[in-house]
């Protein structure tokens, strides 16, 4: 299927009337995804958002039920918020960040019903990558420019329209209530094109990285690698995969409400015990924690590594701490200092 | 979907102090339903999330058996925001507890087989739950012999004293308690945990032990367990770290790729020797 661009308005302000629509907006001098009241509002010509479009699943601060205590009882009110959605324009990386996270929410054991009902009322549709930053490496982490996981349906950007990929029964239905006209095979031929030569230019090498994870916790790599970060959690409040969150009351005496807000692993008092015990005591057991969850221990417990390549912290690190580096660096690691 | 945040009301029925420093209270909490005490079936080693309305909430472990229906206890330490707010509480007042939460001590593979149970410290709670459980005329045949070993700086520091002191009478029991030096009017041993059981613990054939105090009492416990012949799958730890979600989701309680609050808090030592010290 295809759609012209200068369509895209109306076709949104069509979903405008059905979905909570997010895309993603000007802001300043970045794009964030909010929702849009108009079609008109949705700028695709950023590379990517600010932040990853996992904070309308996963909101910064969430409101997860409010009360109210009194000596007879407690009356508790779960707040869920049930409202059919579409992110329009979200990369591949991101889509496939929620795939990863998915498994974080909808664990062996528990399920978090916040997450998963936004999960379950949401269509994504997604936005191929023809000009990729110089910071982006999801093909290094199992993605690609136009990658399809976690999308509904794709859009292939061949210059005066998008050529609309179908990738799952929800986006079907949604592009053939919207009446899209069928691709022609120029068209096709046209987005094959694109696809072929959007590239990726920055490869991380990652053979062998979860290898040496797997045996070099204790290395003296770590002394040194963490040197540079501040430890001010930037990169895990911009990461698409991060997940980390505290729960806290918000209330005035015994009426109020529960909230969780993101937290972050680089932070000191994230893992202090009431006792004073920490058992990360410096920006190293820390540092090394945030590169452990992402390439060794999500990969043990769910197969995957939990970065999709977005190069947001990379971007947005206030030393230029680079991950690209530093996964590098800890692959060429020894297990005793090469002084 | 089942809401694993939502909190269950429970009356708070006693706020017992526990200790001479009046830093440790025992609180009592009250199902306030048939149907919600359903909703509950735990097992010792268990924890919950505990919360005060308009404070917060924070991990505890049950300091009752389930073979003790009706109510739940905890036993918390004065340290911060929320456990302080508990201590202020009155008797009547309404709390939030959600679990249970996390796996237990594993009391069937204990079936057949000597226990000892060496706890330091306000540590006990969770220990005394499983020495209840298994103390239960249901299930105290299902044991062989039942060894307690517990140690505190002084008397006035020990937790569930008339218990202690039944305990001392019981024969299906073999009670040792300790501190740290000798005062005036103590009858039990004195000297720190790790030679204590040295010398009182019993024989580690067809033998499982299960530690839990403070760290310092684990690091020197755990090489005379290790003299003692006690193989390392059948020495049982419950550990504790900073919790939020208790559920596996917020991300800081992890041990390596183990999360404390979902896959433990029981570990054996055999499956720590796997996982990195951050604890």
């Amino acid at each position: 299927m295809i759609i012209s661009k200068k369509d895209i308005p109306g076709f949104l302000d069509k979903l405008i009337s059905e979905y909570q629509v997010f895309a993603p907006v000007q802001e300043g001098s970045f794009t964030l995804f909010k929702p849009i009241s108009s079609g008109t509002n949705a700028d695709l010509t950023a590379a990517n958002t600010k932040l990853p479009a996992k904070e309308i699943f996963f909101p910064q601060s969430e409101k997860l039920f409010s009360y109210n205590a009194t000596e007879e009882g407690v009356k508790v009110e779960e707040v869920l918020d049930e409202q059919k959605k579409v992110i329009f324009g979200v990369r591949p990386c991101d889509a496939r960040s929620l795939v990863l996270l998915d498994n974080v929410f909808d664990n062996d054991k528990f399920q978090d019903p916040y997450y998963l009902t936004k999960r379950a009322n949401t269509i994504m549709i997604g936005i191929g990558c023809n000009t990729p930053l110089s910071t982006c490496f999801c093909t290094s982490v199992n993605g690609s420019p136009f990658d399809t996981k976690g999308l509904d349906l794709l859009l292939v950007d061949i210059g005066d329209a998008y050529v609309v990929e179908v990738v799952s029964d929800k986006g079907k239905s949604l592009a053939e209530q919207a009446g899209l006209a069928a691709a022609t095979d120029a068209d096709k031929a046209a987005a094959a094109k694109i696809k072929e030569t959007a590239t990726i230019t920055c490869q991380v090498n990652t053979d062998g990285l979860k290898e040496k994870l797997d045996t070099n916790f204790y290395w003296p790599i770590w002394d040194r690698i963490h040197e540079k970060c501040l430890g001010c959690g930037a990169c895990t409040y911009l990461c698409p995969t991060c997940h980390c969150f505290d729960i806290v009351d918000d209330a005035k005496d015994c009426n109020g409400c529960r909230v969780r807000n993101w937290d972050s692993c680089a932070f000191p008092i994230f893992t202090l015990h009431g006792s004073g015990h920490n058992p990360r005591t410096s920006n190293k057991e820390r540092y090394r924690q945030r590169i452990m969850h992402k390439f060794k221990y999500f990969v043990d417990n769910f197969n995957e590594i939990a970065c999709v390549g977005c190069g947001r912290c990379i971007n947005n690190c206030p030393v230029n701490l680079d991950i690209r580096a530093v996964l590098e660096d800890v692959r060429g690691s020894e297990a005793r200092l090469d002084s | 979907m089942k809401n694993p945040y939502l909190p269950l009301p429970m009356k708070l029925v006693k706020n017992f102090t526990e200790t001479e420093d009046k830093l440790i209270h025992t609180f009592t909490l009250q199902f306030l339903s048939e149907e919600d005490e359903k909703s509950f079936p735990y097992m010792p080693g268990q924890f919950a999330e505990l919360c005060v309305f308009g404070k917060g909430e924070a991990p505890f472990g049950m300091a009752s058996s389930p073979t003790e229906p009706g109510f739940l206890k905890f036993s918390i330490a004065k340290v911060g925001v929320v456990s302080t707010a508990l201590h202020m509480m009155e008797e009547g007042n309404m709390v939030g507890v959600r679990g249970p939460l996390g796996n237990y001590y594993p009391v069937d593979e204990l079936k057949g087989k000597n226990v000892v149970i060496i706890g330091g410290g306000f540590a006990f709670t969770t220990l005394r739950s499983l020495a209840t459980y298994m103390l239960q005329p249901e299930h105290r045949g299902d044991y062989g012999d039942i060894t307690v070993i517990y140690g505190a700086r002084n008397p006035g520091l020990l937790l569930y004293k008339e218990e202690l002191a039944a305990w001392e009478q019981n024969p299906n029991i073999n009670l040792v308690t300790t501190i740290d030096s000798a005062v005036d009017g103590w009858n039990g041993r004195v000297g720190f945990i790790p030679s204590v059981t040295e010398e009182v613990a019993p024989s580690s054939e067809n033998t499982y032990a299960i530690v839990c105090g403070p760290p310092v009492m684990i690091k020197f416990t755990m090489p005379v367990l290790e003299k003692l012949g006690f193989p390392d799958e059948r020495i049982i730890m419950s550990l504790e770290n900073r919790m939020k979600c208790g559920i596996g989701m917020c991300g800081r309680c992890n041990v390596g790729g183990k999360y404390v609050c979902k896959d433990g808090p029981v570990f054996t030592k055999a499956q720590l020797n796997e996982l990195p010290g951050e604890y």
